[in-house]
């Protein structure tokens, strides 16, 4: 029997009230691949990302994750959100944090065993030694680091992260991409990530899809970052046609 | 002075009102963490008012008379009239801020004033020689000292419904607050959860309402909890620091309103003032003493 790819989105389409955000978007998306999702501010990108994670119900078609409807199956999947504004006066720990990915609920004592998967998870991302930090006194980039731990300690088959080099160093930005490629060799995990910036999705992605609310080309970067592509999705490719081709 | 303290507290009255008194501070101060983290401080506000409303629909109802059989003694205050129309507006306002792109406090800000419109109104058409068994002063202001054994079977009971729901929904509520979109994404009924949280608070301040008054209800739900937010390091923590102050604030209160014989109220909400200022001078010493 054929197994069902990690990620399917069937013609669906949303709309935010008269705007129709995404329009028709249909892919598959193979166990073990990584996919860079790319596109203008406003395509539809991160709607894309909800709509994988069942946060939002498209009006027509569907999203599956192994063969299940989106949202089914929380445990399976590992979700890295956009860096936002984060309200500073929760009184958490990142220990804390990470915890919430093994219990899915937030913790009121952390156990010996909870602790030492979220330190591990911690150590992963190079940021063991955040662990007692209160959140609020996290950078960006430290704060970024520990919601990946999040999304890493229950190990998950799929990886979804939302633009996750946002205020991020480059430096930082590098171990970033290493460790979800060590992540992916060492479990085969799917990984699929909103970024901006092509020359990331050029060398770091083994699919990607350019996105403008619809599908403007999806499949191998070499094949899909092409001049004409782009051009259709960006309407002008200036800056990201220097990032990506050089 | 602790002679003339254990004197006061042989009196049925005393031992009542500090009974009532540290089961609310008990529920609000688990609530109080909910709506101070969610940033919804004038929820308490909002539905105090609408008790105003329900208390004085609940009276009107009472004098038309014999919609209640004797044998339901219990049940003939008007509070069991003010406490369906608390849960209602509660569940309104969450309904419409969910439902239009008005903010929560916009939203609360709508219903508590309409309540307060109809609470004018109600208790306007009472006639002024009907016998009510409560003071429209005390509804506004409180009388803990006031408490009947009736009464603290109904804030018994209030207080065992608002553990059942807070307790086990505790880890749940405190992820969807910390972050609704991460919650969903793990499968967290965030809505749904929010609409219970709105109940409980409805039912919990139409109930403590009538104790501790309309006008101070907002400062034990949003008091406490604030001054526990300034020392706590964890959301377990602030939980069990907002309830510690709200409990030892309504005992210091109490026992000097009777000293200095003034308005519990006001003595109660002072003290929670008291708390509040330390636990900001702790909190500025150890931001600024870190830094330097």
């Amino acid at each position: 029997m054929k197994t069902p790819p990690a990620l399917h989105v069937h013609q669906a389409t949303v709309r935010f009230g008269e705007v129709e955000v995404l329009s028709e978007i249909t892919f598959n998306l193979e166990q073990g691949q990584f996919l860079a999702v790319v596109g203008p501010n406003g395509a539809g990108k991160s709607t894309l990302i909800k709509v994988a994670l069942g946060l939002v119900k498209p009006m027509r078609g569907h999203a599956a994750l192994y063969g299940k409807d989106a949202g089914s199956m929380p445990e399976r999947i590992g979700y890295v959100p956009q860096l936002k504004t984060f309200d500073r006066s929760f009184p958490a720990s990142a220990l804390e944090l990470v915890v919430t990915g093994l219990r899915r609920s937030w913790p009121a004592r952390v156990r010996a065993p909870e602790r030492e998967r979220a330190a591990a998870a911690l150590e992963q991302v190079g940021a063991v030694g955040l662990i007692a930090r209160q959140l609020s006194s996290l950078s960006g980039g430290e704060l970024q680091r520990v919601y990946l731990a999040r999304a890493l300690v229950r190990r998950p088959d799929i990886v979804l992260l939302d633009e996750p080099a946002t205020g991020v160093d480059f430096l930082a930005e590098h171990d970033l991409y290493a460790l979800l490629e060590r992540y992916q060799l060492e479990t085969s995990a799917t990984i699929v990530m909103i970024t901006h910036d092509l020359a990331v999705a050029r060398y770091h992605a083994s699919r990607v899809l350019v996105l403008n609310r619809r599908v403007h080309g999806y499949g191998l970067p070499a094949d899909v970052l092409s001049e004409q592509c782009l051009q259709e999705a960006y309407g002008h490719i200036g800056h990201a046609h220097a990032l990506s081709f050089g | 002075m602790i002679l003339e303290l254990l004197d006061i507290v042989q009196y049925p009255f005393m031992r009542r009102a500090l009974l009532a008194g540290i089961l609310i501070a008990v529920m609000c101060g688990l609530l109080g963490v909910f709506v101070v983290q969610r940033r919804l401080s004038f929820l308490g506000d909002g539905l105090a008012h609408a008790a105003f409303g329900g208390m004085g629909l609940g009276t009107l109802l009472l004098l038309s008379g014999g919609w209640l059989g004797a044998e339901a003694a219990l049940f003939r205050q008007p509070l069991f009239v003010a406490l369906p129309f608390v849960f209602i507006t509660a569940l309104s306002i969450a309904w419409v801020r969910d439902n239009t792109n008005l903010s929560s406090d916009t939203t609360i800000g709508v219903f508590f004033a309409v309540a307060v419109a109809l609470g004018v109104m109600f208790f306007s058409l009472i006639p002024p020689d009907a016998s009510v068994n409560f003071d429209v002063m005390d509804l506004l202001f409180g009388s803990i000292l006031g408490v009947r054994q009736s009464d603290l079977v109904i804030i018994s009971a209030t207080l065992m419904l608002c553990l059942i729901v807070i307790i086990p929904l505790w880890g749940r509520l405190g992820y969807a607050t910390f972050d609704e979109e991460l919650a969903r994404t793990d499968g967290v009924a965030t809505r749904r959860l929010e609409y219970l949280l709105f109940g409980t608070a409805a039912v919990v301040i139409a109930v403590s309402s009538l104790v501790v008054g309309i006008i101070l209800m907002a400062a034990y739900l949003v008091i406490p909890a604030a001054s526990a937010r300034l020392l706590a390091k964890s959301l377990f923590q602030m939980t069990a620091f907002s309830v510690m102050i709200g409990v030892s604030s309504t005992v210091v209160g109490l026992l000097a309103a009777v000293f200095l014989d003034v308005p519990s109220g006001s003595t109660i909400v002072l003290s929670q003032a008291v708390l509040f200022a330390c636990t900001t001078l702790l909190a500025r010493r150890r931001i600024f003493g870190s830094r330097s």
